[in-house]
């Protein structure tokens, strides 16, 4: 039985009148990547900020490590690395010295060279931060977080406004933490990321929790209803069905019975991407129609 | 240690700064050359009366301390949050102070190795001799001139927004205390009300006492209510510092 490396219950916090958390549950195992999804402005930063310390809540029980992370101590600093949304590094040090600056907080650092390994900065150890481009500025954002060797990182938005290959990059780099037993809490508002990266998932959405699960069963996609598609006689036609199996048996058993080819013929369940747009657009899931009604198109 | 440790970094970013290069340290001694070679062979009658030259030594060190110390705090400092990398400090075991200690560390050092380096040219170019004897005295002056001037840039920092705001503001602030405490013209050109209006701030008094322990026919012991006036600058500064100093970028 993993313990909790992060405990929410009844998270709120506002803004003056903008209530950007309205009392969210969560809890993050040792060891796993937990990957906080939503759109911007849906209390993503508001939320982890708390986790790291820089802000206060309105109420709710957070424990981090299994500390109040609103007063954290030196303790605490030592086991929890952070990667914030945005910020530059002194552009006159090399990273090499970054690294060393940092290594140079922590009681038991790991060793800067393996850093460098890990980040994948090997050719640009020597090049000052100022020259790196943004992506190699941000794996050495995450070097930063991981050369005290922490237990538990956060990477706020890791690769907001990279080039694909860029994130590709960032990608590898954070799936090693997890080859070296970090539990790792990610925001990020890219699909895709979260469904590469993490293990569990969880979508906020208007500061409350509107999904969570594997990326896999997220959003009950499983039992979501399947979509079908091919071009009859009478042009497109569209059928939504709880039951795929069902549906197309009937279906292909009156073509082949007709002599009707259905051209086109489709599945489709809903993508992650399709699951992620419902529930943060609308705030809620959407009833998706189900049964076998016909819809020429 | 630990602030040794973070000492050393900003002593590295700090000399492979251009800006902090020049601003800071190239920038006081051309304008010791410059008003040597203008005005040379002229007197002043500022300490029963001396060499312009002379004049101008102890002018320039003001001057530079002042720029390593309130100058290079506030812009640095503006520039490390609007980075986010004061935040970002905040997340490590390294306790706060500890940054400022650093950064307050490379202010003193450059500010001593100014001392150093316009004494010299100064002793060289146009022979002005350096007050051996009166030394601890000087050092006592610059290190309250400095202490306070360290303060009055930190507590700056809460009044400029941006990156971008940093160099004007702390130029509109200093430039025409220069010119109205007698660091570029003489203080025999200025009319009384003028050097009666520097008094009240900490660039006039300042100078004052190290011109004082500085030049030969001077006192040797600086004016105590010059250094006063500096203090409580300093420590006003202190207190606003500590009111108002913001670790976040703005609008965070």
């Amino acid at each position: 039985m993993p313990e909790s490396a992060i405990s929410i219950k009844g998270l709120r916090k506002s803004y003056g009148d903008n209530e950007a958390v309205r009392g969210i549950d969560l809890e993050v195992d040792a060891g796993e990547v937990f990957a906080f999804l939503g759109p911007n402005g849906a209390g993503k930063t508001t939320t982890v900020e708390i986790l790291e310390g820089y802000r206060k809540r309105d109420g709710g029980e957070v424990t981090v490590l299994g500390e109040d992370p609103e007063r954290p101590d030196r303790a605490l600093r030592e086991r929890v690395g952070v990667v914030l949304q945005s910020c530059r590094l002194d552009r006159y040090l090399t990273a090499r010295e970054s690294l060393e600056l940092y290594a140079g907080y922590y009681e038991s650092p790991r060793s800067v060279d393996e850093v460098i390994e890990l980040v994948g900065l090997g050719d640009k150890a020597d090049q000052r931060t100022g020259k790196l481009s943004g992506g190699q500025q941000r794996r050495l954002d995450v070097g930063l977080a991981l050369v005290g060797d922490p237990e538990l990182l956060f990477l706020d938005e890791p690769t907001t406004g990279f080039d694909p290959s860029a994130r590709r990059q960032a990608w590898d780099v954070i799936a090693g933490l997890r080859d070296l037993g970090k539990t790792v809490f990610l925001t990020t508002h890219y699909m895709d990321e979260a469904q590469r990266l993490a293990d569990r998932v969880a979508i906020i959405s208007h500061g409350q929790i509107v999904a969570r699960g594997t990326p896999e069963d997220l959003g009950d996609r499983d039992s979501q209803p399947s979509v079908i598609t091919y071009r009859g006689a009478d042009g497109e036609v569209t059928l939504t069905t709880p039951d795929p199996v069902a549906t197309l048996h009937e279906l292909t058993g009156r073509a082949l019975a007709d002599g009707t080819p259905l051209e086109g013929l489709e599945v489709k369940r809903p993508s992650l991407e399709d699951v992620y747009l419902e529930l943060t657009e609308q705030g809620e899931p959407v009833a998706v129609e189900a049964g076998g009604e016909e819809e020429p198109a | 240690m630990l602030v040794l440790h973070q000492f050393r970094y900003d002593q590295k970013a700090f000399w492979r700064n251009p800006a902090s290069v020049f601003f800071t340290v190239m920038f006081p001694v051309v304008l010791l050359l410059i008003f040597g070679a203008v005005f040379n062979n002229q007197t002043v009658e500022a300490g029963g009366g001396v060499q312009t030259t002379t004049y101008y030594v102890p002018a320039i060190i003001t001057l530079s301390v002042i720029s390593a110390t309130m100058q290079s705090l506030a812009m640095s400092l503006v520039i490390a949050r609007e980075d986010g990398r004061l935040k970002r400090g905040r997340s490590t075991p390294m306790p706060a102070w500890v940054f400022i200690a650093g950064r307050i560390g490379n202010s003193i050092v450059v500010s001593l190795i100014m001392l150093a380096l316009i004494a010299a040219i100064g002793r060289i170019v146009f022979s002005v001799p350096f007050p051996w004897g009166n030394l601890p005295w000087l050092l006592v002056t610059l290190a309250i001139g400095a202490a306070a001037f360290c303060c009055l840039g930190i507590a700056l920092t809460a009044a400029i927004p941006s990156q971008d705001a940093a160099a004007p503001i702390v130029n509109a602030l200093l430039l025409p205390l220069y010119f109205l405490s007698g660091i570029f013209i003489p203080d025999d050109e200025l009319p009384s009300g003028v050097i009666g209006f520097a008094n009240h701030f900490p660039v006039r008094d300042f100078f004052q006492a190290f011109f004082d322990v500085y030049v030969p026919g001077g006192s040797g012991s600086p004016d105590w209510g010059d250094l006063a006036v500096v203090a409580i600058w300093g420590v006003a500064g202190l207190l606003l510092a500590i009111r108002f100093f913001r670790w976040t970028p703005r609008g965070d």
